[in-house]
């Protein structure tokens, strides 16, 4: 380390000085073995898209190319045009999906954080506990709670209806766990300080603590996204025209898989690029927002 | 024993009025609460609760439950033959997807966190894209069709390891195994963001003193120095793994269909959607959930043990 001391400030070291206890045949075994599980993860996502920018000649050839020799956007049009034959217009599915990732999104962040900054900055009776039982939330998969989720939506008359997906997106526990486990890292100094000044519970919140989780903001939102682009709500929503998108889409491709491969692989792209595109856009941020996710025992 | 439950009364009530006063300045803090958590009540606690107090009753939605005591129970265990194969199958998937996704999150994570920064980016983007690309593991549908026009089928005969196609995804001999390659694949989800960001977070000061105290290689810094300061982190991945290994069912009914040959890849969870949204009986899929609900705090236990022994 000491050599490095006295190297002038700008000057960064080109080569960064390895550690001593790595030994370099085994750095290269594992990049080598790394890089070959990387390929592995990302060839069905190339193939997929691949597949979708692929004409129909090329798509049944054998052996496959990886690559499309000439990519052409036909099947994205042949989608639309199979969308477009369906009574209810393409624009409503999207329209659907964006209304209700928009909404669900917004208000998760917002009631989320309210909560979020009382449990992690004000010792109330009751405000552990609540916490506790939230961490355990965090393993009730949908399915779990489906059943009587359906029974108590449809005792509030909100099954085949937007809400249906939306208000139970508000309360999703991981969002008020990441909030929580972040804002548990801004200095009580702070806090103190603006209360010594006057603040009440309210200013602090707005002025002071909004601004500075700005990173957890973006990352429940990637997540929102995710869960709601992705959420096809089968079970909740019937009616043709408030359907997702996604479900939509499905729609199309599990009726024959292999006579519309190509627009099965259309349909996979639309699905999967807002989620992928969403998260490579704040990879930081997330990643920030998630050192603080660790539970303790 | 009289004066010490006097005092005990004595204690408590002071407890209480502190509590009470505590409660009364913070009341605001309620306020914040609130919305959240009467949502979060009738949305997530409230429907575990009515499942419990469902799985004794017998529940089609139209009539009113009707109280059966532990019949839904007994008739799982007893007689339900296809419950059976899904407790297996969810039980194999669960103990070899779980653990191994766990184990590649944490390798993963750990390996790229000595690249540099861009790369370190495009291999987190890499490795976490499948697990939100949606339903694209329907891609896999391709890849192992039954008939000579799948690939896996094509290249395999061609190199002249089958002699002809294998119903991969019909027959129940490889159908677990498909279903498997594609859960680990989707595996490295919000866990291992976790992991990736926790290692980022180990203080360096750690390492330095690991050489200095004569940690000889990447192994024991791990096993010493990396795994214990990473313990959090390494409990929330659990808490996800479990959850997503226990409830495995979209990727199955997408495989193999639903419902799949012979039942084989039949989950609990592909069981309990049978039974809610497909033949409404409630009260019977509640007991499912209850179940299953069970066993999942019983494995998060049962994994905080083994994690409070890493590092020692």
């Amino acid at each position: 380390m000491g050599k490095y001391n006295t190297q002038k400030a700008y000057r960064k070291p080109l080569i960064k000085r390895r550690k001593p206890n790595r030994s370099v045949g085994g750095d290269i075994g594992i990049y080598f073995v790394l890089f070959l599980f990387a390929i592995a993860m990302v060839f069905p996502l190339v193939f997929a898209v691949s597949s979708a920018l692929k004409p129909l000649d090329e798509l049944f050839r054998f052996p496959p190319t990886i690559f499309a020799r000439n990519p052409s956007f036909d099947n994205f049009s042949d989608l639309f045009v199979t969308m477009s034959k369906s009574w209810v217009t393409f624009s409503r599915y999207v329209f659907n999906t964006i209304f209700s990732t928009v909404v669900g999104t917004v208000g998760h962040i917002m009631l989320a954080s309210l909560a979020a900054f009382v449990l992690a900055k004000y010792d109330f009776p009751g405000g552990k506990t609540f916490f506790t039982i939230v961490v355990t939330a965090l393993m009730f998969s949908g399915y779990v709670t489906g059943i009587p989720n359906y029974i108590i939506l449809s005792k509030l008359h909100m099954i085949d209806s937007y809400w249906a997906i939306i208000v139970p997106a508000f309360a999703a526990p991981m969002g008020l766990f990441l909030m929580k486990q972040f804002m548990e890292g801004i200095p009580m100094s702070l806090i103190e300080a603006a209360k010594l000044d006057g603040a009440g519970i309210g200013r602090i919140f707005l002025t002071i603590i909004l601004p500075l989780v700005k990173p957890a903001w973006l990352t429940l939102m990637i997540f929102d996204i995710q869960a709601l682009w992705n959420a096809d709500a089968k079970m909740y929503i019937y009616s043709e025209e408030k359907k997702m998108l996604t479900y939509a889409l499905q729609q199309i491709s599990s009726g024959n898989l292999i006579a519309r491969t190509g627009q099965t692989a259309a349909v996979m792209v639309v699905t999967m690029v807002i989620p992928i595109l969403a998260f490579v856009l704040s990879e930081s941020q997330v990643l920030e927002t998630m050192a603080s996710s660790g539970l303790k025992d | 024993m009289k004066e010490y439950l006097r005092k005990y009364f004595i204690l408590r009530k002071h407890n209480a009025s502190v509590m009470w006063k505590k409660a009364r300045i913070n009341k605001m803090c309620y306020l914040f609460l609130a919305p959240y958590a009467i949502l979060f009540f009738a949305f997530y606690i409230l429907p575990v609760c009515s499942s419990i107090v469902l799985s004794f009753t017998d529940y089609n939605i139209l009539e009113a439950p009707s109280f059966v005591g532990v019949k839904n129970y007994l008739n799982l265990i007893l007689q339900d033959d296809v419950f059976l194969i899904g407790v297996k199958n969810t039980f194999l998937i669960a103990v070899i997807t779980g653990p191994l996704g766990y184990i590649m999150a944490f390798l993963f994570a750990w390996l790229i966190n000595e690249l540099p920064r861009w790369l370190r980016t495009i291999a987190v983007i890499v490795f976490y894209a499948p697990s939100i690309a949606g339903n694209v593991y329907q891609i896999f549908t391709i890849f192992f069709r039954g008939d000579a026009y799948g690939y896996v089928n094509a290249f395999l005969t061609e190199w002249g390891f089958i002699d002809g196609p294998k119903l991969w995804l019909t027959d129940p001999a490889y159908m677990l195994p498909i279903c498997m390659i594609v859960i680990l694949w989707m595996s490295l989800g919000t866990g291992f963001l976790s992991f990736v960001a926790g290692l980022q977070g180990v203080d360096k000061s750690l390492f330095e003193a690991g050489y200095v105290d004569g940690i000889k290689n990447r192994w024991q810094e791990l096993w010493y120095i990396t795994l214990p300061s990473m313990k959090p982190m390494l409990l929330f991945g659990a808490v996800m793994a479990i959850t997503n290994s226990f409830s495995v069912c979209n990727q199955t009914m997408a495989l193999c269909g639903y419902p799949s040959t012979d039942y084989a890849a039949r989950t609990v969870v592909t069981h309990l959607f049978d039974y809610g949204f497909s033949r409404f009986e409630m009260g019977y899929a509640s007991a499912i959930a209850t179940m299953l609900f069970l066993v999942m705090i019983l494995c998060k236990k049962f994994v905080t043990n083994i994690l409070q022994r890493v590092g020692t």
